[in-house]
């Protein structure tokens, strides 16, 4: 398939990374703006603008029609959907294919079969790729419930069928308890779903998020090893890592593995990451889900490998099967991505949209900053809050966590406050600097030693370690 | 004598908990101090506009999920 125009089909600083990729291969852009995003940086590096609706996403980048419309009537062979908005949204990929254009992602029906957590889940299994433990569907009495505890392992967690979001959910650790709260989960959830139908899964307190980077072409692929995002605020990334300095070079080779098995059974094409619960203390690892698109925190695994992986995902897309063959991918030294977002982490993370009356950025050996942010942008309030990736590169993680602080130290915006003080003493702790964190580590720290109010232009200034 | 209330801060103007939910206040409403009149999101983060004053709601000057700039004029209380 021929491609010389990509319709990029997002914003902020994944649109720029697309763009400047599409670049180096000698295609043209056009990038789809909303009312809001005219001023964007990606608007003023592509080569071309299309306007597709009003601020809010429903009505521009997450209308379907709207940018499929766009990208046809502005000479585009390509569609690059980045993350977020309609990247994992099956019908969109279709439609971008039924109007006779590239989509650059996974085959449409992959992104439904693996935004299935069921199905996903059954796939994992049939490739051999161990998941939570629990039951299959709905658990009918408190006997069966009894029985399949034993079999899961306690602690158990309680989960109503009909549930959602967290609600319904309950965890017993041991027999006793699940005599007195399954009757209780049920009892509620058929109160508040008008179903009481309960499943139960293995609860496991202390994990850590690992996820595994692959590429496919649809018969071959190959994995890019892993990364650690751990540090989590409500379910949101912060701070992210590759490789995942717990894991011994055999449980790496084992993870790694599972992934490349599950991504061609299920014939994967372009960039996916396969999320996976890992449990410390007895070194299990569990598939919970995969991403059917390029991450935000891809930087991270592109530094310790070489491979770009943004340009492979458009390679593969036009056609072209996989450049590489995993003997080929080795991992050199660490690196970790500090989330730049415009929110005040002396003020509960307010948002805090605003214009950018100066900026600073970091810069030298093995750093690099992704970024939406230029002098004077207006950072519009109808998005998410994430301003740039600050990358940093070195031998080791401790270089990496030194190099990361000392670029941190360079980045000045001013005009709105952002993360960075909340990076700078992330990186001077010592539970961090040890590796010593786990998925709900971040928020216990923060409920315990909230940050000290620097003022809103002073993220250059250190903020002492709480 | 008309009173015009302005949005606190910008984002994306919602009149409903929810799509599908009843508006918060229909205009002919009477608004105590202290009731929601709506939504602003910014940056995903949902604020509730709430009520400094009491009146009758006269007229909205913004649809269901316009963007609104800060000071921009939200509805008139009589």
């Amino acid at each position: 398939m021929a491609v010389s125009t990509i319709f990029i089909a997002n914003r902020g600083e994944i649109a720029v990374r697309v763009i400047r990729a599409a670049r180096e291969l000698g295609l043209r852009t056009v990038q789809a703006v909303s009312a809001a995003d005219g001023d964007m940086l990606a608007a003023r590096l592509a080569d071309a603008v299309a306007p597709i609706g009003p601020a809010h996403a429903t009505k521009s980048y997450l209308n379907k029609e709207a940018v499929v419309r766009a990208a046809l009537e502005s000479g585009c062979d390509a569609v690059h959907p980045g993350y977020g908005f309609l990247s994992e949204n099956a019908d969109f990929a279709r439609m971008v294919e039924e109007a006779g254009l590239v989509f650059i992602g996974p085959k449409p029906e992959t992104i439904r079969q693996m935004g299935d957590k069921a199905r996903a889940r059954q796939e994992a299994q049939a490739a051999g790729v161990p998941t939570v433990p629990g039951t299959e569907g709905v658990v009918a009495d408190f006997d069966i419930a009894k029985a399949e505890a034993t079999r899961i392992g306690y602690p158990v967690m309680i989960k109503a069928a009909a549930g959602g979001g967290g609600r319904g959910i309950r965890v017993a650790r041991d027999e006793a308890e699940l005599a007195t709260l399954f009757p209780q989960a049920s009892g509620e959830a058929r109160a508040a779903f008008g179903d009481g139908g309960l499943y139960l899964e293995r609860f496991i307190g202390r994990a850590r998020h690992i996820e595994v980077q692959v590429l496919g072409d649809g018969k071959r692929a190959v994995h890019l090893f892993e990364r650690e995002c751990s540090l989590q605020r409500r379910r949101q990334k912060v701070w992210e890592e590759a490789p995942a300095a717990c894991l011994s070079e055999e449980q790496r080779a084992v993870l790694c593995a599972s992934a490349v098995r599950l991504a061609e059974r299920v014939g994967y094409r372009g960039a996916g990451t396969l999320e996976y619960l890992f449990d410390d203390e007895t070194g299990e690892f569990f598939f919970i889900e995969m991403n059917t698109r390029i991450q935000v925190e891809h930087p991270v695994t592109e530094m310790v490998t070489g491979v770009d992986l943004v340009r492979a995902m458009i390679r593969i897309a036009m056609g072209e099967p996989l450049a590489l063959a995993q003997e080929d991918i080795a991992l050199r030294g660490h690196a970790i991505e500090a989330r730049i977002c415009a929110e005040d982490p002396a003020a509960d993370f307010r948002p805090s949209p605003g214009t950018v009356a100066a900026l600073t950025l970091p810069g030298g050996f093995g750093v690099r900053f992704d970024t939406l942010l230029y002098a004077g942008y207006s950072v519009p309030p109808f998005y998410d809050s994430l301003l740039g990736k600050l990358i940093a590169h070195d031998e080791s993680r401790a270089a990496a966590i030194a190099r990361l602080d000392r670029a941190l130290g360079e980045l000045v915006v001013e005009g709105l406050p952002t993360t960075a003080p909340l990076h700078r003493a992330l990186a001077a702790d010592p539970a961090v600097q040890s590796g010593k964190v786990h998925t709900r580590w971040l928020e216990e720290w923060l409920a315990a030693a909230p940050l000290a109010a620097p003022s809103a232009a002073s993220a250059s200034i250190p903020v002492t370690a709480a | 004598m008309a009173k015009t209330i302005q949005a606190p801060l910008p984002g994306t103007f919602y009149r409903a908990s929810a799509p599908g939910e009843p508006p918060f206040k229909l205009e002919g409403d009477a608004v105590a101090v202290g009731d929601t009149v709506g939504l602003i999101e910014v940056m995903k983060s949902f604020t509730p506009v709430v009520a400094e004053e009491a009146g009758m709601l006269i007229t909205f000057h913004v649809e269901n999920e316009d963007a609104v700039m800060a000071g921009q004029p939200l509805y008139d209380l009589a």
